[in-house]
């Protein structure tokens, strides 16, 4: 019983968090230095979600070539840099990982 | 004006390459939530009652652990706080709909979702320049967010089903947690078009490197705020030292980005 509790208290703040500036702004319109910080919304937030991920993977710090997870990014990166596509990007990424994994061990 | 119809199938045709990343990422949450200690039918329920991949995962492996439900929600609602961001930026695109519109959209506006409809919202369109002052020239661009926002939706819910079904069989060592920050790559790279939102990334990623180890997952937050103001100052610095007042709306929509 308290587990379901828990869970609908957590979709609870997470709806109320999603709505609270849809509904705010909308009535009070959005100031101009707000916009133009908005404008850095997706790529902080995703690079703050990525840039752990390939830097500390077993969650200590790792720079060595040894982090497949790094370098498999960086790979990745670059293909999303050159080709925009989606779909190339995961992929590549993946088998990069892969394929690093199975020389690794 | 696209008809409401092909705004929907746009924003459908735009989120499908997206799955690729989001059904390994909702097979794993299933995998990783029976591992936990979760009853499938509660596992399966915080698909639709949370809709949030990272506070899912964080809130099973807490359940699993039993930390006390107040940690929990404190944790959620840190987590999901970029939501906040999100809300923001959609707002002034949402701002002439009907209430029912913004609660359904507020619903679905996951990371994903939220990438592909941003993107749609601030690419210019033809004869945009003569009707920017009223609503009109935001159309039918809900209807491509709702396409967008419900094409995740179906995908995270199959993918989170079958992951609870298939339970252990999914191996560690496929590594199909990988494919979140692949996804995550996939949007944004090509939307580093310019220094400041250049900076912005890199700035944010170093912090929330550093401050990984601050509890709740705050560190997060922290590095997305670091990384807009640095954002914002790199962009300031340009202005002045180009010296020249930059036509501000016109120039801004070229650059705008994700």
């Amino acid at each position: 019983m308290t587990l379901w509790l828990i869970i609908i208290g957590m979709g609870m703040i997470t709806y109320a968090i999603r709505l609270s500036l849809i509904v705010l702004l909308g009535r009070v319109g959005v100031p101009v230095i707000v916009q133009r910080a908005l404008r850095f919304v997706p790529p902080a937030v995703l690079s703050a979600i990525i840039f752990p991920e390939l830097l500390r993977p077993g969650g200590t710090l790792d720079i060595s070539p040894g982090n497949a997870r790094l370098i498999a990014g960086v790979v990745a990166a670059l293909v999303a840099w050159r080709t925009k596509n989606v779909i190339l990007t995961i992929a590549v990424g993946m088998a990069a990982l892969w394929i690093l994994q199975a020389f690794v061990r | 004006m696209p008809s409401p119809r092909s705004e929907f199938l746009s924003g459908v045709k735009a989120e499908s390459p997206i799955l690729l990343g989001t059904m390994p990422f909702g097979l794993i949450y299933g995998v990783l939530a029976l591992s936990a200690g979760l009853p499938a039918d509660v596992a399966l329920a915080m698909s639709s009652i949370v809709f949030a991949g990272s506070a899912q995962f964080i809130g099973a492996q807490l359940i699993g652990s039993g930390t006390p439900g107040i940690v929990i929600l404190l944790t959620t609602f840190v987590v999901n706080l970029r939501h906040m961001l999100y809300s923001a930026s959609v707002a002034p695109h949402l701002k002439h709909l009907r209430p029912v519109w913004k609660w359904l959209l507020a619903y679905l506006l996951t990371d994903e979702a939220y990438a592909v409809a941003i993107t749609h919202y601030n690419q210019p369109e033809e004869g945009d320049a003569l009707h920017l002052s009223g609503a009109s020239h935001l159309a039918n661009k809900h209807w491509y967010f709702l396409g967008a926002g419900l094409t995740l939706w179906v995908t995270w819910q199959v993918s989170t089903a079958a992951g609870i079904f298939l339970g252990a069989q999914v191996p560690k060592s496929w590594a199909l947690d990988f494919t979140l920050p692949l996804t995550f790559i996939a949007l944004v790279v090509p939307a580093l078009k310019d220094r400041p939102s250049l900076a912005a990334a890199v700035s944010a990623g170093a912090v929330a490197v550093l401050a990984a180890d601050l509890p709740f997952k705050l560190g997060l937050i922290l590095a997305a705020l670091i990384g807009i103001f640095a954002g914002l100052f790199v962009e300031a610095r340009r202005r002045s030292t180009i010296g020249i007042p930059q036509p501000r709306d016109a120039g801004r929509k070229q650059s705008e980005i994700t």
